[in-house]
């Protein structure tokens, strides 16, 4: 990482110190850095008066180390795909937005926009295969994204995943907006993940403008991304339930979804917490007593959430479902990149909150859940562990408030400057890379969501499983379509 | 004929016609119920019904006559199979010696329609549906005649009125162990041929997990109306030939055996509601085992019997 300009989360730098190597330079710096255990964050273009440049900001997680680097391709750059899968899907998106041709790329489909008819579609060839195609319109009130299924019988040799279908072009509409406007964007990226990336947004326009939020709004900014965490995993652990129809786990974590949803509106006036988050602190203070008695509350939730998965985890009906289904290894995990609960279940334990903290994780960080099997059940696992930890996190946080303001002046970001800024959404790792242009505007602004690269993870966990399993499977790592298309 | 076997007619008719489906409605109770909710109306169903036969319908280009086929061979099948099962008091309408076969064969006739419309459609969901149907009903049809054999040799008579007639509580006297297996196999079967958890989910919108949901998707209006009328007199059929056998054939007279019936359906219906209340769904690839396992356990009551 020695080439690279080190960068620490939620902070930024002067675009002119980020060092441009020369095309080949930057892909074997890329390549050794991946080489050796490093993870590609974002990886963002945008054009300029000299062409295309690219910028990589790369993760060293076991240092806690992040750094940057550039590059001005032209229009080809020699392919990194097939040694690092991870790199493949940016390579893609890179070639869809700005024309930068990855040569050598094993397969240069679009990642977002439709595919050209006269492309043929993937398919095997034999007498007894067939193929199922699911989507883009779904049975159920779900996001769209078409599924095609190579089958034999029951069994699955592959699954292709063709999304898109979300595009709005969140990364042009942030980068024609500003204040308010933008961060309203942010908060709509995906629209459970307001409170993530809105934290993203507000803590990258924080480092550009050179302020830093008071310590009394980053522990309610903290308290409102676990709520946020705890709020989807166990909606989450209630929609696995409920799709091996396990239904006493099904409806009543489905219930107790809401508490977490009603906690977030008592702290902002919004069940999803939008509107909570502002550059320079939080909108709303919390006083002592409402404080005491959200944690009140909350606590007492946790008890029926642990009640009612402990149920789900311990039903041999249900467990014959969910073990061993599904299972990615921890060297696909690490091939593939993939990020959060998916991951922590195969064993990589990468973690924002840990490896790279910002805010309040500074002061506190709440243990990395992990499983090791790479299942369903360790997907649910992970889920369950780390909604307790968030939770006694979240009673630690409201009864340790720090006092002073919950909201300081932020000024306008200050042209010429790069900020990068990751959070642990629920999801897993967001990175928004932001560089600021004139008047207070974004000139570039990139946005990474986990599912950027959990997509790729739920289609090998597919293969060689049963095609009556793919719902459940999906379940367990319930991606973001609009995450994904932006 | 006289008065009294015309009323008896009548009742039964009318109780085969009207009551099937309450029964999903008091499964769904049961369940909303242990979930913990309020639960959908019993009448739900018929409000349904209504609602779907004033529709109009929307048909695959692919489709063809056999597509209108499959709700209306799968309803009649079961009602008809449904005049064969003794009501309130016995015999059945419909009854003759070996009338048992006739039972299985009118279940089967349905099944095969509803296949047939399935695949008709042209739609891979369907036809995997429909390939899944098949698969399991090659398991649940030969454990379905082991049981009526059970019950056929423990009572000595070959028609469904005489088996669950009179004959009956001396058969449980003496050939209580046989019957009772025979019994639990009859009920899995009855949870496996009418779809409900652990072989199939009712409730799910997921595709590619459904086996007997899938091949209906696309019926809609007066055929699907038919669709899930058909569904629950095949419920109504299975349940009552369980309640009768567990009642032991009880009820000589038309009041106590409709009031028997009634509530050996409510309890059968309880079963099912509290069965789907407390388990997963199995993998599907597990649906074999537990059907193979009823046939197993059919086989050893006949063995029990021939011993």
């Amino acid at each position: 990482m020695s080439r690279l300009l080190p960068i620490e989360n939620g902070t930024a730098v002067a675009v002119a110190e980020v060092p441009v190597l020369a095309p080949l330079a930057f892909q074997a710096l890329l390549g050794e850095t991946l080489e050796a255990g490093g993870r590609l964050v974002a990886y963002a273009g945008e054009r300029g008066p000299q062409g295309v440049r690219l910028t990589a900001l790369v993760a060293d997680d076991a240092a806690g180390r992040l750094g940057l680097a550039a590059t001005l391709p032209g229009d080809s750059l020699p392919s990194l795909a097939r040694e690092f899968p991870s790199v493949e899907r940016f390579e893609r998106a890179l070639f869809e937005e700005c024309g930068v041709r990855p040569e050598g790329h094993p397969w240069l489909k679009p990642v977002r926009e439709s595919l050209p008819d006269d492309v043929p579609l993937y398919a095997m060839q034999g007498e007894a295969l067939h193929e199922v195609a699911v989507g883009p319109v779904h049975a159920g009130i779900i996001e769209p994204g078409h599924f095609r299924f190579q089958c034999h019988g029951e069994h699955v040799f592959h699954l292709e995943i063709q999304l898109g279908y979300q595009r709005r072009g969140v990364e042009r509409l942030l980068e024609a907006a500003n204040g308010a406007r933008a961060l309203a964007l942010a908060e709509s990226i995906a629209g459970d993940t307001a409170i993530g990336h809105g934290l993203a947004h507000v803590a990258a326009v924080e480092a550009l403008a050179g302020v830093e939020a008071p310590p009394r709004a980053q522990a309610l900014r903290a308290v409102a991304l676990e709520l946020e965490r705890l709020a989807n995993h166990v909606g989450d652990l209630g929609a696995i339930a409920g799709d091996v129809g396990y239904l006493p786990s099904a409806s009543y974590l489905g219930a107790l979804r809401a508490e977490y949803l009603n906690a977030l509106a008592e702290l902002c006036g919004n069940r999803f917490g939008r509107g909570l988050l502002v550059p320079g602190g939080v909108r709303f203070d919390l006083d002592p007593a409402e404080a005491a008695r959200l944690a009140d509350r909350l606590a007492g939730a946790l008890a029926k959430v642990r009640d009612a998965t402990r149920l789900l985890l311990r039903s041999p009906s249900a467990r014959n479902r969910t073990d061993g289904t599904g299972a990615l290894t921890r060297s696909l995990c690490d091939e593939l990149g993939l990020v959060g609960p998916c991951a922590r279940a195969c064993g990589a334990g990468r973690d924002v909150r840990r490896d790279h903290p910002a805010g309040h994780y500074r002061q506190d960080r709440p243990p990395v859940a992990s499983a090791e099997s790479g299942d369903v059940y360790a997907r649910a696992l992970v889920r369950l562990l780390e909604t307790e930890r968030s939770a006694q996190f979240v009673d630690r946080t409201l009864q340790l408030l720090p006092d002073g303001p919950a909201r300081l002046p932020c000024p306008p970001p200050a042209p010429g400057r790069l900020a990068a800024s990751l959070v642990e959404g629920w999801r897993g790792e967001l990175a928004h890379l932001v560089g600021s242009g004139e008047g207070g505007r974004f000139a570039r602004y990139a946005v990474k969501d986990p599912s950027f690269h959990d997509w790729a993870g739920l289609a090998q966990a597919l293969r060689g499983e049963q095609i009556s399993d793919f719902p459940l499977c999906n379940k367990s790592f319930n991606l973001s379509y609009a995450g994904h298309d932006l | 004929m006289t008065a009294h076997a015309a009323l008896r007619a009548l009742l039964q008719v009318a109780l085969l016609v009207v009551l099937p489906p309450l029964l999903p409605g008091i499964v769904a109770r049961v369940k909303a119920r242990v979930a913990g909710r309020q639960g959908p109306p019993l009448l739900q169903l018929y409000f349904d019904l209504a609602r779907l036969v004033r529709k109009g319908e929307v048909k695959s280009r692919t489709a063809g006559p056999v597509f209108h086929l499959g709700p209306v061979v799968g309803a009649a099948g079961a009602l008809a199979a449904g005049l064969l099962v003794p009501g309130p008091g016995a015999p059945a309408l419909l009854s003759f010696p070996g009338d048992l076969f006739l039972l299985t064969g009118l279940l089967a006739a349905g099944r095969f329609a509803t296949v047939l419309a399935a695949l008709d459609t042209g739609s891979a969901f369907e036809g995997m549906g429909a390939a899944r149907e098949v698969t399991f009903a090659s398991l649940a049809e030969p454990a379905l005649f082991v049981c009526l054999l059970v019950l056929s040799r423990a009572t000595g008579e070959l028609s469904l009125s005489g088996v669950l007639g009179p004959a009956l509580p001396a058969a449980w006297a003496q050939w209580a162990p046989a019957l009772l297996l025979c019994a639990v196999a009859l009920f899995v079967l009855a949870l496996a041929e009418n779809a409900r958890i652990p072989v199939d989910d009712p409730t799910t919108h997921l595709e590619l997990t459904m086996i007997h949901e899938v091949m209906v998707l696309d019926h809609s209006g007066p055929d699907f109306a038919l669709v899930l009328y058909g569904a629950a007199v095949k419920l109504y059929v299975f349940g009552a030939l369980l309640a009768r056998l567990a009642l032991g054939g009880t009820g000589r007279g038309i009041l106590p055996g409709a009031v028997g019936l009634l509530a050996g359906l409510a309890l059968f219906a309880g079963a099912v509601g509290l069965v789907e209340s407390s388990m997963a769904r199995l993998r599907l690839v597990r649906v074999p085992q537990l059907l193979v396992g009823a046939g197993v356990l059919s086989l050893f009551a006949f063995v029990l019997l021939v011993r």
